[in-house]
């Protein structure tokens, strides 16, 4: 009985690891965005949406392979981030930070319901991309798509905090989420590297639409929404704008959910979750990783 | 301003009671029953939006039973037109539509919706205009019966058993043909559906002296990761599980319990009815998984049914076409029992409809309830195909 317990125990936290990955997946972006713009996107979970119906397109009917339909989705996504800088938030950079949430608010809900119109609220399929081999140690098992997912946040996390620390693009970054002016008479082109910011962010979004579709194999019109909002708050737990913090703080909270549940409180999951993250924040108003100091990213 | 609004109402008084009168002198009323025009029947149906399989199948199969009937001569000499308007599987929709068959198209009935919340939206405007409306698949105990006075609605019918029913099927199969002693049951937090299912196998299965392990609870739409859940259930070790839930998260759940190793039965309502539980889940994932249905499409009762329908619309139908075909087979005799297509002796002949031989099992109406009491079947998930196991008449 005791080695059952162990057992039981071990699988939870492999089952909230492999949550968690996910969650830190979709909050580098969001978590990244913020950091250089001070914007919370809403729109990064719907994203993410179209980033998995595109990859979803290139692979079940153009049959191309998983590396370049993840590509093309990418790509499609850094666009479709740009244009929706460009003619939603751009106009409003000057406005205030409300004015900017609401219209991000705006953006979250045109694609949903306008993604919603195009391709129908039917749930759609993924075709097995991941060879459906499974894992077991001692009996705990997981599967092949776990430490995709877990890699996959890990490399696209220190890709991310490699760009943004070490590369001229990344100081120029982290020189307008300082002082947009300042940067602008220093002669760097702002609207340039808010629009890379976006691209970025959004391309990220893409990979986790596609891994999120290939691991679960449903998409629909509305499958960013609560993995959007769960990200967020991932995000917040981490300390926003911290990018090692969005990935801390994806894993905890799916490890949270999976701990809770693991008690056998399932109908308490979220609320355990979020009374979780109020407590992080009266203790820690800036997040586990955040710091006093004005410059983040 | 006063002087023109003045006038402007008294204008607005004269010109409704014109049409008043002229409403009574010479619109004719709903149907009129001169042979040559035909007899309109509404189909409030969902032809778009997230239950579109549901609404575009019954559509075809009250086509296929009213071309078959007007092939005949029709009923009463004259031939059956359907009407159908889209209710685009949304509530509100539900409403504008059946308004809009009633008081533009003067339909003399309704046959609509597929869904039980769509087909509640639906059930004011028919009760206050007194059209008869059959319900082919709403499951819900509130449809035909209010919950507030727990006085029958009057003008609501249906062609389908209730959820209590299918609950309780569930239940007795699990215990004498799956055997099982133990279960244990995976709610979705937000579905009445879900839960009425719940708690009627739970009822049941306890009468037989089963046990059930422990209940974990899911919310539909929003959770796709439900291992914490299944790894609970996993070291409970029951028989069997009981999943009553709609085919997407019953196809995630059922694959997540397998990859951790736990090949117990899974067992659910007719939420699971969907070609898509295949694609999510996976041929063999499905195997030793069974659900309760109105019908079985490869059931010999139906052969001549689907083979009719195959032949119109080159497609296999499924439940909720066969649910539909005896929603509109079910009014072709009420209108020639009743020798009239007035909603009130309409209405009549349905409510004392007894022993009509529908393609998903014999019906009887309760005048109480107006729910049918009919069988229902098991459906065993076989290799990627649904298959008949067997028929389960009403207690």
């Amino acid at each position: 009985m005791g080695s059952s317990i162990t057992q039981q125990i071990f699988q939870q936290l492999v089952n909230g690891l492999s949550l968690g990955s996910i969650y830190a997946l979709i909050a580098l972006g969001y978590t990244m965005v913020y950091g250089i713009v001070k914007l919370i996107n809403f729109a990064h979970g719907d994203v993410m949406m179209v980033g998995a119906y595109s990859g979803w397109f290139a692979i079940t009917v153009l049959h191309w392979s998983f590396l370049p339909a993840l590509l093309f989705s990418m790509v499609a996504c850094a666009l479709l981030g740009v244009v929706i800088e460009r003619i939603a938030y751009k106009p409003l950079r000057n406005a205030s930070r409300i004015a900017a949430l609401i219209t991000a608010i705006g953006v979250s809900l045109f694609l949903e319901y306008g993604g919603m119109l195009l391709v129908t609220a039917q749930v759609r399929t993924y075709p097995p991309v991941f060879p459906e081999t499974m894992y077991s140690i001692h009996g705990v098992i997981f599967k092949y798509g776990d430490i995709v997912m877990l890699l996959t946040s890990v490399i696209l996390m220190a890709l991310l905090h490699f760009t943004v620390q070490y590369t001229k693009m990344g100081k120029a970054m982290r020189a307008v989420s300082f002082d947009k002016d300042a940067a602008l008479l220093m002669g760097i082109n702002t609207n340039n590297i808010i629009s890379f910011t976006f691209a970025i962010g959004s391309a990220l979004a893409a990979a986790a639409g596609v891994l999120m579709g290939v691991y679960f194999n449903t998409i629909d019109p509305l499958m960013g929404m609560i993995p959007g909002l769960k990200a967020f708050v991932a995000a917040v737990l981490g300390g926003i704008g911290i990018i090692p913090g969005a990935m801390v703080g994806g894993l905890m909270l799916g490890l949270i959910e999976s701990i809770v549940s693991g008690l056998g409180a399932s109908t308490w999951r979220d609320a355990v979750a979020f009374l979780i993250l109020i407590l992080v924040l009266i203790i820690k108003p800036s997040g586990l990783f955040g710091k006093n100091v004005r410059e983040k990213v | 301003m006063r002087l023109f609004s003045k006038g402007f109402s008294i204008g607005m008084i004269a010109l409704l009671s014109i049409s008043l009168v002229a409403g009574c002198g010479t619109t004719p009323k709903s149907g009129a029953s001169d042979a040559s025009t035909p007899i309109k029947v509404g189909g409030n149906l969902e032809l778009s939006g997230g239950t579109a399989m549901f609404g575009q199948a019954a559509k075809n199969a009250i086509t296929l039973a009213f071309d078959q009937q007007n092939a005949k001569g029709g009923v009463l000499g004259r031939q059956l037109e359907l009407v159908a308007a889209d209710n685009k599987s949304d509530a509100g929709e539900s409403t504008a539509a059946v308004t809009k068959l009633v008081t533009q198209d003067k339909v003399v009935a309704v046959i609509g919706s597929m869904t039980s919340s769509v087909t509640l939206a639906a059930v004011p405007v028919v009760t206050d205009n007194k059209i008869p409306m059959i319900s082919p698949s709403g499951t819900n105990a509130k449809l035909t019966v209010d919950p507030a006075t727990g006085q029958v609605r009057p003008w609501i019918f249906r062609a389908c058993f209730i959820d209590p029913f299918q609950g309780q099927v569930g239940a007795n199969f699990a215990l004498t043909n799956l055997k099982a002693k133990t279960a244990a049951v995976i709610i979705d937090q937000k579905s009445d559906y879900s839960k009425g299912l719940a708690d009627a196998f739970v009822t049941n299965f306890k009468k037989g002296n089963g046990q059930i392990t422990g209940t974990e609870q899911y919310v539909a739409g929003s959770d796709k990761d439900f291992r914490s859940i299944l790894t609970r259930i996993k070291a409970e070790n029951p028989d069997m599980v009981w999943l009553p839930g709609y085919y997407q998260e019953v196809g995630l759940i059922v694959k997540q319990a397998r990859e951790l190793g736990m090949m117990m039965p899974f067992m659910g309502g007719d939420g699971w009815d969907d070609p898509q539980l295949f694609n999510i889940a996976g041929n063999d994932v499905l195997n030793n998984t069974f659900y309760v249905d109105h019908v079985a499409t490869d059931d010999p009762a139906l052969a001549t049914f689907v083979s009719d329908y195959k032949a119109k619309f080159n497609s296999v139908p499924n439940a909720m076409g066969a649910l539909g075909y005896d929603a509109a087979n079910m009014l072709i005799k009420a209108i020639d029992d009743a020798k009239s297509t007035d909603p009130e002796k309409l209405r009549t002949a349905l409510e004392n409809m007894k022993g009509f031989k529908g393609v998903g099992g014999d019906i009887t109406i309760d005048p109480k309830t107006h729910n049918p009491q009919k069988s229902a079947v098991i459906i065993a998930n076989k290799n990627g195909k649904p298959t008949f196991v067997t028929r389960v008449a009403p207690q």
